[in-house]
């Protein structure tokens, strides 16, 4: 633990700070994705080294290309589905050798998977890794789709969007389920510390929260709402517009769950209604249409149920 | 040197603790459990100082594996069928990022229907995805070969697997010669590769995304490590005859001098085999066996130099591979005698036996070896592939 005592968060030191995620990667211009990944990683002290790790995924494909690398620190990735669990390897091979006086820095193990490779196929192993309690910080990327094999639904996928395997038709309304509350289910299985988060303002949310995930000795989750332009059809400059409105319609809450105990990190002043966040985005354009005034009214209700028993949770 | 009677699965589990290498990731699964549980009990008893890491499922045992050894562990694993059959994708992972795991395998029958016993479907199912196999006869084989694999393994920078029989040997106690730790610790070594996730000084990335002008080349790679771990093995081999004064090679040719005819196959039916071969001897039939000790990589010359010149040989599947024509072994054997000469070109056949613990004795070989009598009498092979003890099989074995 290097974690200074007389930290202070200003935007400007932290932009000052050498970055650890070299620009050049190859994702997309307006993508949350590498956004959340520079967010997360100026979150470790400049003298502590780390091991970043990732599951198959458009952040993958995007910044590993053989032989060039967008991190400065050391990187693993093997599959799509075990990267929890890759990542406990890695952090129990640091305490063995440690101990056995190998090595003698400090290093911090943090491992990012895109909503597929964590809500959906590596839940599993996301699972164990959390249960096992590996010193490590999990973070999913969450932008609500399978977009590095092209905009498929996954259990991220909000009701209503329009996905490729979720397509809108004269008998489809676009997915038929509500999303998965992941975030939740990590929180249940007693970790020190979960949180959501996404890119707003001046970072310190998502700064504060991935700081203390780092800090906190044992398994620690990140949610990350991180949108794709691509999936979401909004324009590409318009990416923290489309974060602050997710947060302002309650759409996605920014808390966090420390030792069991949940507390709200931003409530709205004024609760912007679901379809100034939803007229934004191409997925959900069909819901605009006449005669579909119900699924805005639907995706309105959930939002709104959502939101009085998390507020009721952290009370 | 120290004599005690061990099972299989102990006997590895035993040679792990000789090692204590760094991590442990494991799933239990019938019938490599015990290992797992025999290593647990040196943990808790504070006679190892590896990390127990107790994961949910082989395939997150084989990524903890991959894990720990690309950060600069020595990491080991130890599965059956099902389980090994669920590490499937990443195995391939293991061995294209040149990570030198050792996995102990316990090789039962996969899935379809539901089995616990012994064959190889499991271990040849993987035979491709770039691991060196080493097979074992017998308990003392287990040990021996498990005490060589990280030599190998982590010279060759392949991963590993050392595979006995599930309860034939895994389970059955036998007498077995023991290295001292000290000897075992001085010839394995410690773990000191040139690069690691967690080196000093030195960040590394592993497993990228590797497009067409560059994968080939990372494929050919593992090919060319793959063909030298040959050397290699023959390397270790003599250092542990050495030590021990049991001599190994890629296979064991048993009374193979002057046979007319062979059997070839892998593990403990080969004891029984060469229980066979002997008695026929005493008949005065010229019946010898040879035993593939290393599947991968594929003993090809060795089997040249041991087949040349025999009349006819049997090769003996403990797996199903469902080419409509023969077992994996079968297919590769006939495959390497192709270049020699048609004077001393063997006629050869494929018998799949075993299967889901299929039982084989005496009287099944003595079958055989009579089949190959009167196939090499009659100078052509009649039925190219056939099954052992199958029952109303009548093209079959049996015996």
């Amino acid at each position: 633990m290097t974690e200074k005592a007389d930290y202070k968060y200003r935007l400007k030191d932290e932009l000052n700070k050498k970055g650890r995620f070299a620009p050049g990667h190859r994702l997309c211009a307006g993508c949350g994705a590498g956004v959340a990944v520079n967010a997360v990683l100026r979150a470790l002290e400049e003298e502590d080294r780390a091991v970043v790790s990732n599951a198959t995924s458009c952040l993958e494909v995007s910044t590993f290309i053989y032989p060039d690398t967008a991190y400065e620190d050391s990187y693993i990735h093997s599959a799509f589905e075990n990267a929890a669990a890759m990542t406990g390897g890695v952090e129990t091979a640091y305490r063995v050798l440690k101990k056995r006086g190998k090595i003698d820095e400090n290093f911090k193990f943090i491992c990012f998977g895109g909503d597929g490779g964590t809500y959906d196929i590596g839940l599993q192993s996301l699972s164990g890794a959390m249960e096992r309690g590996h010193d490590m910080v999990y973070v999913c990327y969450d932008n609500e789709a399978y977009m590095n094999t092209g905009i498929q639904r996954s259990s991220a996928t909000p009701r209503f969007a329009d996905a490729t395997t979720t397509p809108v038709g004269s008998e489809s309304y676009g997915k038929k389920q509500n999303k998965k509350d992941l975030t939740a289910i990590v929180a249940a299985h007693g970790v020190p510390y979960a949180a959501q988060t996404t890119m707003l303002g001046n970072f310190r949310d998502i700064h504060e929260k991935a700081r203390r995930a780092i800090y906190t000795e044992g398994p620690c989750f990140l949610n990350v709402l991180a949108p794709c332009p691509r999936g979401w059809r909004y324009e590409m400059e318009d990416l923290a517009e489309i974060c602050q409105l997710a947060v302002d319609t309650c759409v996605w809450p920014l808390y966090e769950v420390v030792d069991g105990e949940w507390r709200l990190t931003y409530e709205p002043r004024n609760k912007r209604p679901v379809s100034d966040f939803l007229e934004r985005q191409g997925r959900f354009a069909h819901m605009f249409r006449p005669g579909n005034e119900w699924m805005i009214e639907e995706a309105q209700q959930y939002v709104d149920e959502k939101w009085e028993k998390l507020l009721a949770r952290c009370k | 040197m120290k004599r005690d009677r061990m099972s299989g699965n102990e006997a590895v589990a035993f040679a792990m603790k000789q090692i204590d290498p760094d991590v442990m990731g494991a799933f239990p699964i019938t019938p490599s459990t015990e290992i797992p549980q025999y290593y647990s009990k040196y943990i808790a008893d504070g006679e190892v100082h590896t990390e127990f890491v107790a994961v949910e499922s082989e395939h997150s045992a084989m990524s903890t594996c991959i894990g720990a050894s690309a950060a600069g562990a020595r990491a080991i694993t130890a599965t059956s069928s099902a389980g090994l059959a669920y590490m499937w994708e990443l195995l391939y992972v293991a061995a294209s990022s040149r990570l030198p795991i050792t996995m102990a395998v316990v090789n039962r029958a996969l899935t379809g229907p539901i089995n616990i016993n012994n064959d190889h479907s499991d271990s040849m199912g993987c035979r491709d995805a770039g691991w060196i196999q080493i097979y074992a006869e017998n308990n003392q084989e287990v040990y021996d070969n498990y005490i060589q694999a990280m030599p190998i393994a982590e010279h060759c920078r392949l991963p590993i697997m050392i595979c006995q029989d599930g309860f034939i040997t895994s389970h059955a106690v036998e007498n077995i010669e023991l290295l001292e730790d000290d000897q075992v610790r001085a010839f394995v070594g410690d773990y000191e590769p040139d690069h690691y996730l967690l080196k000093k000084g030195e960040p590394l990335a592993v497993g990228p995304y590797g497009i067409s002008a560059y994968y080939m080349e990372i494929k050919k790679a593992q090919a060319e490590a793959m063909k030298d771990s040959r050397r290699r093995i023959y390397e270790v081999a003599d250092a542990f005859a050495e030590l021990s004064g049991r001599r190994y090679g890629m296979i064991e040719e048993y009374m193979m001098d002057d046979a007319e005819f062979a059997i070839v196959l892998i593990g403990s039916s080969a004891g029984t085999a060469k229980a066979a071969a002997r008695q026929l001897r005493d008949a005065g039939v010229k019946a010898g066996v040879v035993k593939i000790r290393v599947f991968r990589p594929f003993p090809w010359e060795e089997l040249q130099a041991a087949l040349s010149g025999v009349k006819a040989v049997a090769v003996m599947d403990k797996s199903e591979g469902f080419s409509g024509w023969g077992g994996p072994l079968f297919a590769e054997t006939r495959a390497a005698m192709y270049d020699v000469s048609e004077a001393h070109r063997p006629l050869m056949m494929s018998f799949v036996y075993g299967l889901g613990g299929r039982d084989v004795t005496i009287s099944t070989f003595d079958e055989i070896y009579g089949d190959l009598a009167r196939t090499a009498e009659a100078g052509k092979v009649e039925n190219i592939y056939r099954h052992v003890g199958v029952r109303g099989d009548e093209e079959g074995i049996q015996g």
